[in-house]
């Protein structure tokens, strides 16, 4: 195989809200059945990516977790398989990782002790498919030194939390600035590098020479006069879970058809691990409008665009409605939930009702739950 | 030396002919139950839940969606260095080459790969039943008794016992005597064909009924054992088990499943059911949809209504269909404006728009009046139906049938289409 994957999955930021305070972003809930990392994870698998180093440092617990076995995407291999670095302490270092190329620099044994020519970097926090070989073979076309994945977003979108690129009519990369505050284009870097193995080593090694920790600013930016930084434009589907809002809105997305044939059906499908819960059962007074439904859910009453995820129990005379329920949340008769993400394992006592108004809201409760 | 205390050999190779149609490519363990498992499910979660890791399955009829369904048994964590599941199908040998001829005859052809793994217990399943049970329990009971066979029994109504095989017993349920199938039962204990043999009887037993034509465990075997003296046990099971050998057990047990608290619950944390799902995305309901009193399988799509039904992972049921009473396995499509009343659709089916299926009153079936006596449709693997024909109750149809199999666009009760298609 011509390239190694490492997956950045270890940061946080407040714009999850209470959302990421017991998981890291990579470890998100999607579309009902995934967690967020499964999408890159998946990708890598599909694009016969054999080698899989996961970074992970922000509460790393809930991403371990998922990721206990590598067998669900394939990576069980003599050849290779999947690493899941998080920051240790060793005789020349007792940092956590200070940023993006921190975290690959601290596992720089790893990186050279592998024989792959290229590597695939790419982050935890996105919901896309791609086929890696394909922005391998533009890299080797366009004799690049790194290739960055991105995306034209619609003008209406406020970009200003990416990093916004400007290309040339060779796609090479002339102008990349990180959350600018005024934005100059709308195309932004999807977080999807392709660098040569060698390459990589050579520029951390430089980084972290000069204190500087951060792939984008210190890598990206600095040497893009420098070395030759191409664009490779992506059209399908991709989003960046990480705000509140982005991850509301890209659950609902599965509710469109179109999406859900890209992802649910199109070969090659993204893989995550099996839960084994029986398949959902719709009692007398269910009522399922335009909503996604997982395996285990239980429902006896009303459910309208929402998305609900696994073992989810909803009681009698609800209305749930442009929601979503993380999996194992149990919903007490009569309750009202709208405009709300509700957070895993909560259980919403009976004659509740929960609201966000002109916006989204994450409940969070842990009442006590008598079942029978 | 690899040294396992209990081994399991699950006979799974027979073809269930009074499935009609829904086995008339698949075996009977690998057909659909509950939306999304498969009948083979129960025994081999069964085996794992109850620290059984070693699983040899006997395959004979139309193994190919068995063999694709187990794997290397990733699903039932019996991937294992040593031991895990085994496909074994008849095999080809110097002398006397023969198919499985019998359940034990098929146990003997296997006698080297039981003597590999040097058990002191061979548990012996079978693959087609519906049931939770947990094996070490009864291998406790076995070990407790100093028994040499331990057959599992479970308490009928009295009226049905003589259509099973019934066992009489002492006060301490040694056995004294087998009724296979008596016309005046003298106990209501039916084996449910589950045995638990001590290595070295079954090897004696097999051995010396190895010339034995169709040699069978309940026929041959075990009264060989009662004959020699051995100590024979009945292991009273009181859950829930169910035999799904005929259209009418299969369709009722599918249905038990949609009530408010099912007898059979799959709900339970500690005694999961495993199966192979390469579908494991959550399931869409349009905003005209209605869906009651049923369970729905991974990513299917659903647009129409269903009530009191069954359906698998993946089917697709378009707007304005109403699908009634049925069991629809994975992979169907259902046009819009069909109407599905009482039927069992096997996997991968396309059904048309327009279509009826379950119309007018019952008849008797013109196929084979034994397997079809109940008022279902049943509908094979891989069918089609042609848009706007209408289907009468007790009716088979397999193969991809076009409008010009139905006469005035009506294929009447007790009817039947079979067409071979390239499938053999």
């Amino acid at each position: 195989m011509k390239a190694l994957g490492i997956i950045l999955a270890g940061g946080n930021n407040s714009r999850m809200q209470e959302l990421s305070n017991k998981r890291a972003i990579a470890a998100m809930p999607i579309g009902g059945s995934f967690r967020c990392v499964d999408f890159a994870l998946s990708n890598m698998s599909n694009s016969h990516i054999q080698t899989v180093a996961v970074l992970t440092q922000y509460n790393a617990r809930s991403l371990n977790e998922h990721l206990s076995s590598s067998k669900w995407w394939d990576f069980g291999r003599k050849q290779g398989g999947l690493y899941t670095f998080t920051p240790t302490v060793t005789a020349d270092n007792s940092w956590w990782y200070r940023g993006t190329a921190d975290a690959m620099y601290q596992n720089i044994t790893f990186l050279k002790r592998r024989h792959e020519p290229y590597v695939i970097i790419t982050s935890g926090d996105c919901v896309y498919k791609l086929d890696y070989n394909k922005v391998l073979d533009y890299h080797i076309e366009k004799k690049a030194d790194i290739t960055v994945v991105c995306k034209d977003m619609p003008a209406t979108e406020d970009v200003s939390r990416f990093g916004v690129i400007r290309m040339n009519e060779d796609s090479r990369i002339t102008d990349f600035e990180e959350k600018p505050m005024v934005t100059q284009s709308n195309t932004i870097s999807a977080g999807i590098y392709v660098i040569r193995r060698r390459q990589l080593i050579e520029m951390l090694e430089r980084c972290e020479q000069e204190g500087r920790w951060n792939f984008v600013t210190d890598i990206l930016i600095r040497y893009k006069n420098m070395k030759r930084i191409y664009g490779y434009k992506m059209d399908e589907y991709w989003s960046n879970i990480a705000t509140v809002d982005s991850y509301y809105q890209t659950n609902m997305d599965f509710l469109k058809p179109e999406v859900r044939q890209y992802f649910f059906r199109d070969y090659p499908r993204i893989y995550s691990k099996v839960d084994d819960y029986p398949p959902a059962k719709f009692n007398v007074g269910s009522d399922v409008s335009n909503s996604l439904i997982s395996s285990g859910c239980i429902i006896n009453s009303k459910v309208e665009n929402s998305v609900l995820f696994k073992n989810v129990f909803v009681g009698k005379n609800c209305v749930v409605k442009n929601s979503i329920i993380l999996n194992d949340v149990y919903i007490g008769d009569n309750t009202h939930i709208e405009n709300c993400i509700v957070e895993s394992r909560g259980t919403l006592k009976a004659n509740t009702y929960y609201s966000g108004d002109g916006g989204v809201k994450v409940v969070l409760e842990h009442n006590e739950r008598y079942v029978l | 030396m690899i040294k396992k205390e209990m081994i399991a050999m699950l006979l799974a190779g027979g073809q269930g002919s009074r499935l009609g149609v829904l086995t008339s490519g698949v075996a009977k363990p690998a057909v659909a139950f509950g939306g999304k498992y498969r009948i083979i499910d129960f025994p081999l979660s069964n085996c794992i839940n109850s620290g059984i890791d070693t699983v040899g399955v006997l395959t004979q009829y139309q193994p190919l969606r068995l063999n694709t369904h187990i794997g290397i048994g990733i699903p039932w964590d019996l991937d294992r260095n040593n031991g895990g599941v085994t496909v074994l199908p008849p095999y080809e040998k110097s002398v006397n080459s023969e198919w499985y001829t019998g359940t034990a005859n098929a146990i003997y052809q296997n006698l080297n790969y039981m003597e590999s793994y040097n058990p002191e217990y061979v548990l012996i399943l079978s693959g087609d039943h519906i049931y939770k049970m947990d094996y070490e329990v009864m291998l406790d009971f076995h070990k407790a008794n100093n028994a040499d066979v331990t057959i599992a029994a479970m308490p009928v109504p009295m009226e049905e016992a003589s259509r099973f095989g019934v066992v009489i017993t002492d006060e301490n349920r040694k056995i004294t005597e087998f009724e296979e199938k008596p016309e005046h039962p003298r106990s209501n204990l039916a084996s449910m064909g589950i045995y638990i043999f001590s290595w070295k009887v079954l090897k004696e037993g097999l051995l010396a009924m190895k010339d034995q034509s169709n040699c069978d465990f309940g026929k041959h075997v075990i009264p060989y054992c009662h004959e020699k003296g051995m100590r024979l046990f009945a292991y009273e099971y009181n859950g829930y088990w169910k035999d799904v050998g005929t259209l009418g057990s299969y369709w009722e047990a599918n249905m038990e499943l949609i009530d408010l608290i099912p007898e059979f619950n799959l709900y339970e944390e500690y005694w999961k059911i495993y199966t192979n799902s390469d579908m494991i995305a959550p399931q869409y309901f349009s905003a005209d949809s209605v869906v009651e009193r049923s369970i729905v399988g991974e990513g299917s799509e659903i647009y129409g209504q269903i009530y009191n039904s069954v359906v698998g992972a993946g089917v697709t049921v378009g707007k304005g269909s109403v699908i009634r009473d049925s069991i629809i396995m994975r992979d169907c499509e259902i046009g819009e404006n069909t109407v599905v009343e009482k039927a069992i659709v096997a996997d991968g089916c396309k059904i048309g728009r327009d279509v009826h299926l379950g119309v007018g009153d019952y008849a008797p079936s013109k196929l084979n009046p034994k397997v079809y006596a109940f008022d279902l449709v049943t509908v094979g693997e891989g069918s089609v139906i042609p848009n706007g024909v209408k289907v009468g109750k007790n009716t088979a149809i397999s193969g991809e049938t076009a409008a010009e199999d139905y006469p005035d666009g009506l294929l009447a009760s007790g009817e039947y289409i079979i067409k071979e298609g390239d499938r053999t």
